[in-house]
């Protein structure tokens, strides 16, 4: 049995919208996002939401190998009929699992100095995201500097963000979810160890 | 007979079928509906949604295409207990009517339902808009004037 999306696709992904769009204005801050969606696990509604939101039959979609063949890969096509992307460099959106797939930022698409915009936008799961002691995030949109904790966190995600960011004007954004919470690290954010 | 047909006349005879739903009457499918598949159980996976469509012209056939205008759609996704998946397409903002004619495509997908859809459903269906087309063509055909060009001889030689 296919699992339904927003049972009032215009609202519910204009609100869905605003808030990606408010936790992308200031980097770090959690927004509300999905409540009342239930996707097929393991995707989270936060996810979903930000996957049956932003993409379309126009944005190849690329899901990481841990959620590719799945039920959840099933729902997001069917929803958005958005066709799959072959490789993450090709892809408009990206979904993966930060507990069962590698975050290589690197291997998505990076925009054109023309268009910076034809980057992918990573969607990423996280086991938790909370605004609290862990990484420091600076830049535009965070007055002074702004904490998040998410886990699990890559091993070499701090070199991989900076290598991220110094890339500027290109570079992907980052949405990380968990439950129906989410946050966003745009491409313009500078992020250090916490501690 | 039905295991050996093709995925292509499988492909073919859902268009038919879908082409025939689309241009049901409301009333074409609700009276079978409720008299016939009253337990088909069938539920939406995304609600009944109105927009436009953009229809497409050719010229003489050959020609190139272009943009004719938009049209009213609306769209229904159905699914049944079993898991097949209905799909219809109508013009106008119906949304019972695209929701019905959306059910037929799924009941018509189950094997041994299909014979009851096309007879009860179908062919009706494909009765009257064969008796529309035969008396607009009769219509079309009591002012149709024939014109002969008579041999004048002045071209012989």
């Amino acid at each position: 049995m296919t699992a339904l999306a927003f049972a009032d696709p215009a609202v519910e992904s204009q609100a869905a919208f605003r808030a990606i769009l408010r936790a992308i204005a200031s980097p770090g801050a959690i927004e509300t996002c999905g409540r009342g969606l239930a996707p097929p696990s393991p995707l989270s509604p936060a996810a979903a939401a930000a996957i049956l939101t932003l993409a379309d039959f126009e944005t190849p979609l690329w899901i990481a190998s841990s959620l590719r063949g799945g039920e959840a890969a099933a729902y997001l096509k069917f929803h958005t009929g958005a066709p799959l992307a072959a490789s993450p460099d090709r892809a408009a959106f990206a979904l993966l699992d930060l507990e069962r797939d590698r975050l290589d930022l690197k291997s998505f698409a990076q925009g054109t100095a023309d268009y910076p915009d034809r980057s992918t936008t990573v969607v990423a799961e996280t086991r938790s995201l909370a605004r609290r002691r862990g990484m420091r995030i600076a830049g535009p949109g965070v007055n002074g500097t702004a904490e998040i904790d998410f886990s699990p966190t890559p091993d070499d995600f701090l070199s991989q963000w900076e290598a991220n960011r110094s890339a500027f004007p290109l570079g992907v954004d980052l949405i990380l979810t968990s439950g129906i919470e989410l946050a966003i690290l745009p491409r313009s954010v500078r992020v250090t160890g916490g501690e | 007979m039905l295991e050996d047909v093709s995925a292509e006349n499988e492909a073919a005879a859902r268009r038919r079928a879908m082409g025939l739903l689309a241009r049901a009457l409301s009333s074409e499918l609700s009276g079978p509906l409720e008299q016939r598949f009253a337990g088909h159980g069938a539920r939406e996976l995304k609600p009944v949604e109105t927009g436009l469509a953009m229809l497409r012209g050719r010229a003489g056939g050959d020609g190139a295409p272009f943009n004719l205008g938009e049209a009213t759609v609306t769209r229904a996704v159905v699914e049944l207990p079993g898991g097949e998946r209905g799909y219809a397409h109508v013009l106008g903002r119906d949304a019972e009517r695209a929701r019905l004619a959306a059910i037929f495509d799924a009941l018509w997908q189950t094997p041994h339902r299909r014979r009851l859809v096309e007879t009860c459903v179908l062919e009706p269906i494909a009765a009257r808009l064969e008796a529309e087309r035969a008396r607009t063509s009769a219509e079309a055909a009591a002012t149709r004037v024939d014109f002969f060009t008579l041999r004048r001889g002045e071209d012989d030689p």
